[in-house]
């Protein structure tokens, strides 16, 4: 049974005709092409599904289609602007904060939802909040660096 | 055709020739400079000499130098995070003379690509990057002599920098590489050694430079090959047995007809449901019953060892020396334990994945694959198919690390696409991961060890059950020992295979845990025991250069510990010395500090070899710490993140590489030497920090706390 389903995505309005029970993963993936957005055990235990609802960051392999009527949800597609690599994305790069990259998008979102929240985090905090996104590649270390150097970069800006 | 060292380094990783024509592919490619090696002028080299290579004459390119002055580098080398892409890059742009910003990389794509065995063995540094750089160096020298026609001056006046062609004592005279390659189609064969640079004029080569993956990894633009969209495409699930090894007796498929669309394909053991609808042949595939017959069980994660004790009994004799009895004899303290560790995953994020089609003869492909090559070669063979009608594409894999060089879903994608007749996309499910993963396989190591009252090594026995062998080769001193090794490739429950650095990881464990546990009965501080028993120098120069990085002699705050452990892997040496934190009344581990030394001959990439060490090292806490696959015989219990722990944020401790600098070697394994010593470092520093000694991986809580009540 089909449902039509509302939502801003990106900053656009999108409409898609879903099976209500299918995940946001699933929706953005196979219905929408952006594929940015990764699965990694489609039961939540990873984090490389990572998005943001609106500013919050979910895990979008346990969230249902119906339950995303009239949200607004931002990818790792939608963070880039104009081509500019938002503060997150760039730090990233610079700190080589990634090594195969599947885990990358989810944590840049998450991290993003992060310093949206809580722009000058601890150390111990970015690690408590990023304990569970995993990099099995290793990381880890460099992609709390470069969380550390991106909030730096937020903050100048506001 | 002179057979000298460059030439032999080609072929060392390949061990078949590619048996079709390529001539076809130079003529479609379109104009400027390619350099091409001919296999049939090097059939005469080391390992190849004893094949038919009548007939055989096949051209495959490494690089083209491009008609807008880019460069087009082809390698059959995949990139999986270990960072190939950007390394070989900066090898051809360093020979070649161009900004490393004019480099495509072509990888992995067996129609466009050299023929390549496989990533894996760490072996692209030290054997792909030389052949590469000899290549860009042919391709200068080419281009030189074509400004020299150009500016009417001879060769030796001239000089290739950034990309273009200048007149040594009149820079304002030059030529790009862009308007040398106009309108011309040269087709270089790489006859002889050219000269290619020496560390000391390297601009690039050792240099930190942004990975050429960052920009389309941190913008969801790269591509793995779950991403891959096709008209028509379905979606795939399989249907799996509980146990591992099961026999399909009967389906009922009765419950197929609720889900509109979907569909059953039947292959003997495989079933599965497609639809246009992931999520709807998930489901429809959970709705068939199916019954299966199970294998017996014959042990568990428990009684595994034992297991392999009882039904292993051939051995081969890996290493020997003097007599295990005059050993003995000299020996004033022996030392004797047994060290168990048990299977582990790869657990990359990305599962494994295959998207493809068939059209009209031809198989088209993507697939998370470490061997594109033997992946082409194996769905060749699976359909009858000719080679050249298949063809497996580039595309990034999301970690390997020997899990992917098996292709189990890529035969699986394409006999499901060729039933039905339609593109298919399947990507395992976590679960699934969890069950035909090929795993480590798990370990038992008996050793024995005497030492006289000199602190001298005397005495050396060491029964190797499953690891392998690899890594093993004494660099103690060590006048009688003995290394066995048991093995019998059937005798485990589920699929094993590579894992990064194999039982190298296994062997280490129980070796530099036995090396501290014999200088511990002897009263002998472990750094001292180690420097005192060492045979090779440059295991000591490595030790050395760890121990003052991490200042051994530091004070130690309470309840922390320090072990180190030294192992040997692709060339490589490695002295690691790890610091823990142990709770002595939870028994929980906290790393705090590992310090990793490496001879790792010539860096060629110092940045990339530091991140590979540190994702090694972090990648290693989890197998010494938290990992272990539980299962009763083909039923495989682990099957999620939560119930097989990997490292995450808070157990990754402070990580420093260091490298002992010899830049005019010739260059070693990076992506997996350091890994094989944190088992042991970190089950010694576990015993300096609370006296418990843990010969069990993982070294978990509970056997702490047990080995703390049994001391």
């Amino acid at each position: 049974m089909k449902q039509i389903i509302s939502f801003k995505l990106n900053n656009q309005d999108v409409t898609v005709n879903v099976v209500g029970y299918e995940s946001l993963l699933t929706v953005l993936r196979a219905y929408l092409d952006q594929t940015g957005t990764k699965y990694g055990c489609g039961i939540g235990d990873c984090g490389a599904c990572t998005v943001l609802i609106d500013k919050e960051p979910v895990r979008s392999c346990m969230i249902s289609a119906e339950d995303i009527e009239g949200k607004e949800i931002l990818t790792i597609e939608g963070l880039a602007s104009n081509g500019s690599l938002n503060p997150v994305q760039k730090a990233f790069v610079a700190h080589d904060a990634l090594q195969c990259g599947y885990c990358t998008p989810g944590m840049i979102m998450n991290a993003y939802g992060l310093l949206l929240s809580n722009p000058e985090p601890s150390r111990e905090k970015i690690i408590s909040e990023m304990e569970e996104n995993l990099c099995r590649c290793g990381s880890y270390n460099r992609i709390v660096d470069a969380i550390q150097t991106a909030a730096k970069e937020m903050k100048e800006k506001v | 055709m002179k057979s000298d060292k460059i030439t032999e380094l080609y072929f060392s990783d390949v061990d078949k020739p590619i048996n079709y024509d390529r001539r076809e592919f130079l003529k479609k490619l379109g104009g400027g400079i390619i350099v091409i090696f001919s296999l049939g002028e090097l059939a005469l080299l080391q390992g190849w000499s004893q094949n038919d290579t009548e007939g055989m004459v096949d051209f495959n390119a490494f690089l083209r130098v491009k008609e807008d002055g880019r460069v087009d580098c082809y390698t059959g080398k995949i990139e999986m995070g270990q960072g190939v892409i950007t390394s070989l890059a900066q090898a051809l742009s360093e020979e070649l003379e161009i900004p490393i910003s004019f480099v495509d990389m072509i990888m992995g794509d067996t129609d466009l690509c050299p023929y390549d065995a496989g990533t894996w063995g760490s072996l692209t540094t030290r054997f792909a990057d030389p052949v590469l750089r000899a290549a860009a160096a042919e391709a200068r020298e080419i281009l030189i002599d074509l400004a020299a026609q150009k500016l009417g001056v001879p060769s030796e006046m001239l000089e290739a920098v950034n990309g273009t062609v200048v007149i040594k004592n009149d820079r304002s005279q030059k030529v790009s590489y862009a308007e040398l390659t106009k309108g011309k189609k040269i087709i270089q064969s790489l006859q002889k050694k050219p000269k290619i640079k020496r560390s000391k004029d390297f601009d690039i080569v050792g240099k930190p430079v942004i990975s050429l993956d960052a920009k389309d990894k941190v913008t969801g633009r790269a591509k793995y090959s779950g991403d891959i969209k096709l008209p028509g495409m379905v979606y795939a699930t399989l249907v799996r047995p509980p146990a591992y090894g099961s026999k399909k007796i009967h389906i009922d498929a009765s419950g197929l007809d609720e889900f509109e669309g979907a569909e059953m394909v039947e292959d003997g053991n495989l079933i599965a449901v497609v639809h246009p609808d992931p999520e709807v042949a998930n489901r429809a595939a959970k709705k068939l019953n199916v019954t299966w017959e199970e294998p017996e069980t014959k042990a568990d994660n428990e009684t595994i060892f034992e297991y392999f004790e009882k039904n292993i009994t051939q051995s081969r004799v890996f290493e020997e020396g003097g007599s295990l009895n005059d050993g003995k004899e000299a020996s004033k303290t022996l030392t004797e334990a047994n060290y168990h560790d048990g299977y582990k995953a790869h657990a990359s994020i990305e599962t494994h994945t295959a998207t493809c089609y068939f059209e009209n003869d031809k198989l088209i492909m993507w697939a998370s694959t470490q061997t594109p090559f033997g992946t082409r070669e194996e769905l060749a063979k699976t359909f009858g198919m000719p080679l050249e009608k298949v063809h497996i594409k580039q595309i990034f894999l999301g970690g390997g690390f020997g899990g992917k060089i098996y292709n189990r879903q890529a035969v699986e994608a394409a006999k499901i696409a060729k039933a039905i007749g339609r593109p298919v996309q399947l990507a395992w499910s976590r679960r699934e991961e969890f069950m035909y993963d090929m795993f480590r396989p798990a370990a038992l190591i008996k050793a024995t060890s005497g030492v006289d009252n000199n602190g001298k090594l005397k005495l050396w026995n060491f029964d190797i059950y499953c690891a392998g062998t690899r890594g093993t080769k004494l660099f103690y001193e060590i006048p009688n020992n003995q290394t066995r090794i048991f093995n019998d490739r059937d005798i485990h429950p589920f699929g094993t295979g590579a894992w990064r650095a194999p039982g190298n990881n296994s062997t280490t464990f129980a070796r530099e845990s036995h090396i501290e546990a014999t200088a511990n009965a002897a009263g002998i501080d472990a750094l001292e025991f180690r420097f005192n028993n060492m045979k090779d120098q440059n295991m000591s120069a490595t030790l050395k250069l760890a121990a003052e990085t991490f200042g051994w002699d530091r004070k130690k705050p309470k309840g922390h510990g320090y072990g180190i452990a030294l192992g040997a892997d692709a060339g490589t040496l490695v002295a690691i010395i790890a610091e823990v934190h142990v709770d002595k009344t939870t028994g929980i581990v906290q790393p705090i500090r590992v310090v990793c030394a490496q001879d790792m001959g010539q860096v060629v990439n110092p940045h990339g070899a530091k991140v590979q060490t540190e994702g090694g090292i972090t990648m290693g806490l989890g197998y010494a710490l938290y990992e272990d696959i539980e299962f009763d015989w083909g039923k495989v219990k682990s099957r999620n993140f939560k119930n097989y722990k990997i490292a995450r944020f808070s157990n990754t401790p402070k990580i420093e590489c260091v490298f002992i600098d010899k830049m005019d070697s010739m260059p070693q394994g990076g992506g997996e030497p350091a890994i094989v010593c944190i088992g042991g470092a970190i089950a010694n520093a576990v015993f300096d920090a609370c006296g418990a000694r843990v010969n069990r991986m993982p070294v978990t809580p509970e056997r702490i706390l047990e080995a703390l009540q049994n001391k």
